[in-house]
């Protein structure tokens, strides 16, 4: 089995021009396209059922209640959650790890402890760690690199030494570097600590299981996976979620509020403060239904395909010009292709790119501690998705060229 | 939409491939400033010998993008030799040639006729950088990375 081959007609956006060339977007680890289904079931729910959820008993506010909650089921089914209960709706992958750190961190952590996450992270991975840092004292510390952009694990049980919690992305957005989240947390959990992922990159391209991950909290974003921008989810043991202080306060979060206290709701719900995003869970609903009727197992090997294909290609063509950061092995890594060409300044590269209607990122991606350790101020980022196909990767190869050649000193 | 002539024009695409004024100055004695662009990670690092309010020498250092890189070329080549006054009112005159929004928002210092004593030469070949606003802070990078080390030395 493999992908539709006109998977490019499902995406509106897809069949407009930029710059009187057919749009190339190879941007999705930015933010994917979205298929009509996705944006047909969201303008549905505006026109039909628009009411707000959990409270009237009328026809539509039931509706509207039994669309969200259908669509944390499928999310539930389509991550391996044993119970819909455990699927947490946030505003993005940000924000659920702000959650994280400040809800349970906030309980958990104190100066003698220490949390251990990547020199690959996002900022979203990071941060919000630091924040907290600053008001507990505990330490943030950084799994390294080895020079093929893998994380460097021989260090592993000494990095170790006092960790509660591990959290590692199961895949870079600058790299494409497919962890090994398994191992890392059979370790974590050999010293007593959690282990948090960052889905980001992984839950929109590969088959996830969290038990087969070992993960105990998982964070992703709908927007990346063919969803709506402003929906992320948390997603952890109910156990674990259930000993968690709640995060923001406000309505829906509670059983009951009086003049010296609440008490919190049950799961998912402690987490939901105030009126969800409904339309935007909705449209995530609709685009795990979706990437389930394509079958994720089908979109890793398209993107692997992909992936392999632009690699060779890349190299073929332009051999010691290009640099290509990360794994050079494409059954390693996702499809997301940091390049350096030449000596063109990725915005410099990407500029000359849009020119011929080819859309990719240039900049530090939100990992600047990795960027520091490639020794690089910015990249230049092809990323791919299921619409992509080996006439986009040729249009990024054709336009190279004329890029080294404008900027050639 | 602009096409990319309009954006790296050749003398623009000179100063990129040929920087002038490359290097440091030892600091001290001469006065040095950083600046950098976090959503690209262009930085550019000034070092300025003054004399009698009058910038005697001026070098760049940094890395960036074409557009930030040929922008602090061309402000190091318009400055030796004038008085801080004087690169101030061309500062004003660049930046208002780079804001797209100054009427909307009110400009910080709108120039002035008194203001116009310089051509902008060479300078004016950043004009189309406007059209292309996600540009505009690597054109205007070294420019606020020079008046905040003019600002400095009056503190």
């Amino acid at each position: 089995m493999s992908l539709p081959s006109d998977l490019k007609s499902n995406f509106p956006l897809l069949s407009q021009t930029i710059n009187g060339h057919q749009i190339v977007y190879l941007d999705s680890a930015a933010s994917s396209q979205k298929p009509d289904v996705v944006i047909e079931t969201m303008n549905h729910y505006y026109r039909t059922i628009n009411a707000n959820v959990h409270r009237g008993a009328y026809e539509i506010a039931a509706q509207a209640t039994e669309a969200m909650e259908q669509a944390r089921a499928k999310l539930a089914t389509f991550i391996g959650a044993s119970s819909a209960n455990e699927i947490v709706f946030t505003k993005n992958a940000t924000e659920s790890f702000n959650l994280i750190a400040r809800s349970w961190g906030g309980q958990n952590l104190g100066p003698n402890d220490v949390v251990l996450i990547s020199d690959m992270e996002h900022h979203a991975n990071i941060v919000p760690w630091q924040i907290l840092s600053a008001e507990k004292g505990f330490e943030v510390r950084w799994i390294p690199l080895t020079p093929d952009g893998h994380l460097d694990l021989s260090q592993l049980d000494r990095l170790l030494n006092g960790v509660k919690m591990v959290s590692v992305t199961a895949m870079s957005n600058v790299l494409g570097t497919l962890n090994p989240i398994r191992e890392i947390a059979d370790k974590a959990h050999s010293v007593g600590a959690l282990m948090a992922v960052d889905g980001s990159q992984y839950v929109p391209h590969l088959p996830t299981d969290v038990v087969e991950l070992g993960a105990d909290l998982l964070c992703f974003t709908g927007h990346k996976m063919c969803g709506p921008t402003g929906i992320g989810v948390l997603w952890g043991r109910a156990e674990l979620l259930d000993a968690m202080p709640p995060f923001l306060g406000g309505g829906e979060m509670i059983l009951d509020v009086r003049r010296d206290g609440f008490t919190p709701n049950e799961l998912p719900h402690k987490f939901e403060a105030g009126t969800p995003p409904i339309a935007e869970i909705i449209g995530l609903g609709a685009a795990v239904d979706f990437l389930d009727s394509l079958g994720m197992s089908e979109v890793r090997q398209h993107e692997l395909d992909l992936t392999d294909y632009a690699l060779r290609v890349l190299n073929d063509r332009y051999g010691e010009e290009i640099t290509i950061h990360g794994p050079s092995n494409a059954s390693e890594r996702g499809g997301v292709l940091s390049i350096q060409y030449r000596d063109v300044h990725p915005h410099d590269l990407s500029q000359v790119l849009d020119q011929r209607g080819i859309c990719v990122r240039a900049g530090h991606h939100c990992a600047k501690p990795l960027m520091r350790e490639l020794g690089v101020g910015a990249t230049a980022r092809a990323s791919l998705y299921v619409y992509n196909d080996q006439t986009d990767i040729d249009a990024l190869v054709e336009s190279l060229a004329p890029a080294g050649e404008l900027f050639a000193r | 939409m602009s096409g990319l002539e309009d954006l790296y024009k050749e003398i623009i695409l000179d100063h990129y491939r040929s920087p002038r004024h490359r290097g440091e100055l030892d600091s001290p004695p001469a006065h040095k400033t950083e600046g950098f662009n976090p959503l690209c990670g262009d930085e550019v690092l000034l070092t300025f010998a003054l004399e009698d309010e009058v910038i005697q020498e001026l070098l760049i250092s940094g890395q960036g993008c074409s557009i930030s890189q040929a922008s602090a070329s061309m402000m190091s080549a318009a400055v030796q030799g004038k008085s801080i006054e004087e690169v101030r009112k061309l500062t004003r005159q660049f930046k208002a040639m780079m804001s797209i929004h100054e009427e909307s928002i009110g400009a910080e210092s709108p120039p002035s006729e008194d203001d116009k004593p310089f051509e902008l030469g060479d300078l004016e070949a950043l004009k189309g950088v406007v059209k292309f606003p996600v540009r505009i802070k690597c054109a205007t990078l070294s420019w606020n990375t020079l008046l905040t080390g003019l600002d400095e030395l009056e503190v």
